[in-house]
């Protein structure tokens, strides 16, 4: 199971608006206690999504700039980004149910 | 995850990963009884949100989620299983508890409820509509959003206090708003909330509505006195106004009490058979980290007297 790679401000448009995949980004801080329980459901569906959807952290203390830009007032936030576009977002620890949900949704 | 084409068969499960599920979990695996906990959300409940717990006997000073995971960890490691799901009912199968799960049924001789408490909502028009947009019921997970901002935050009992008080490292101005012209908080937190420069009080208010389109730009506030309405302008708001106890899944099958907690005994058993309810969740909890670890291991033994006296072997 590994951790999803880390992305920045500066890499976001590459990354992920510019992406052929769907994207699940996820919001967190060090300092977010539910961020810590999000963490490994997120690194599970990354193995069982693997080569469908790309699987993003966006550390929020760090990279003000997208935090800003997407309106993150709560964390965690998964954000689901399909062809440069936000088409889900999911706020506060959810069930991995949930989550999956959302992605089986950005693969039709 | 998956459904389970077998009904897997446990001695106790408990419903709910709160300390007092957490700790019942813990005598109860100790005590060589197959034992299964269930938790819809974050192991630790409402300490998993709490940034610093400071009155749990023996540990000074700790954070909620280490906490959890600490009782999480020591549960396990005497053979307590964990499963994330969330429970829709429970039902008397002959002389055991059948438990109707999104994961699957489950079979149990012995049953802890210790389901906790989740936070009320104000009931205004847009609070639901920009929750995580600026309307939070959590102040350790999102106040960091609102560095130097003016915030709000609802309610005088301890947790409105707690929170308050955390929030300021991060806003401005942090305006308490409440209902009443005194504070319900314990005297040490209401002592460091009048000290704080940041904190200031609005009495006697409540809030009518959540102003904002995309994000909260302020809160629509009325006197209950003189009934005049104003506006607050603030980028958050923290909304604290007590709790209710979490019992759709079993307030059919137990008593209740007016306010809709399970009534119990001595040793946390309700009036079914086997069927214990520890915590928050029980009629007169003191509602504390420590009550709730102690109501759950009271509740764990009169499980293990329950299965020897019922199940002999």
């Amino acid at each position: 199971m590994a951790k999803p790679p880390d992305v920045t401000d500066d890499q976001w448009d590459q990354e992920v608006l510019k992406s052929d995949l769907p994207v699940l980004v996820d919001f967190w801080a060090p300092w977010c206690g539910p961020c810590r329980m999000v963490a490994p459901i997120v690194e599970e569906l990354a193995d069982e999504f693997s080569g469908k959807v790309r699987f993003y952290k966006l550390n929020t203390d760090d990279n003000v700039g997208v935090a800003t830009k997407y309106s993150i007032r709560s964390i965690p936030t998964l954000m689901v980004f399909k062809g440069g576009e936000a088409v889900d977002q999911l706020i506060g620890f959810r069930p991995k149910s949930d989550l999956k949900r959302v992605l089986e949704k950005a693969l039709v | 995850m998956a459904a389970v084409a077998t009904t897997r068969e446990y001695d106790i499960v408990i419903i709910g990963g709160g300390p007092a599920g957490l700790a019942a979990g813990l005598y109860a695996a100790r005590g060589m009884h197959r034992t299964l906990l269930l938790e819809k959300g974050v192991i630790g409940g409402q300490i998993a949100l709490t940034d610093i717990v400071e009155n749990y006997a023996g540990v000074p000073t700790i954070n909620g989620f280490d906490l959890a995971q600490a009782m999480l960890k020591q549960s396990e490691s005497h053979g307590m299983e964990t499963e994330s799901t969330s429970v829709s009912g429970l039902e008397r199968a002959g002389n055991r508890w059948l438990i109707h799960a999104e994961a699957g049924d489950m079979i149990a001789k012995a049953l802890i409820v210790t389901s906790g408490a989740d936070y009320n909502r104000l009931g205004v028009p847009g609070e639901e509509r920009l929750t995580g947009k600026g309307v939070s019921y959590c102040a350790t997970c999102d106040a960091a959003f609102f560095k130097s901002q003016q915030v709000a935050v609802v309610g005088g009992g301890d947790a409105a206090m707690d929170e308050g008080l955390f929030t300021s490292r991060f806003a401005e101005k942090v305006t308490v708003i409440h209902r009443r012209e005194s504070l319900r908080a314990s005297r040490i937190l209401q002592e460091r909330a009048f000290a704080h420069p940041k904190l200031h009080f609005v009495w006697n208010t409540v809030v009518e509505e959540v102003l904002g389109d995309d994000l909260v730009t302020g809160l629509r506030l009325r006197d209950v006195i003189t009934n005049e309405e104003s506006t607050l302008p603030v980028a958050a708001v923290f909304i604290f106004i007590g709790q209710h106890p979490n019992t759709d899944f079993f307030k059919s099958l137990v008593k209740m009490d007016a306010g809709g907690h399970a009534v119990v005994d001595d040793w946390m058993a309700t009036d079914q058979p086997g069927l214990f309810a520890a915590g928050d969740v029980r009629q007169n909890s003191a509602r504390q980290v420590a009550s709730s670890v102690g109501d759950g291991v009271t509740a764990a033994i009169a499980a293990d007297h329950y299965i020897s006296d019922n199940y002999p072997t």
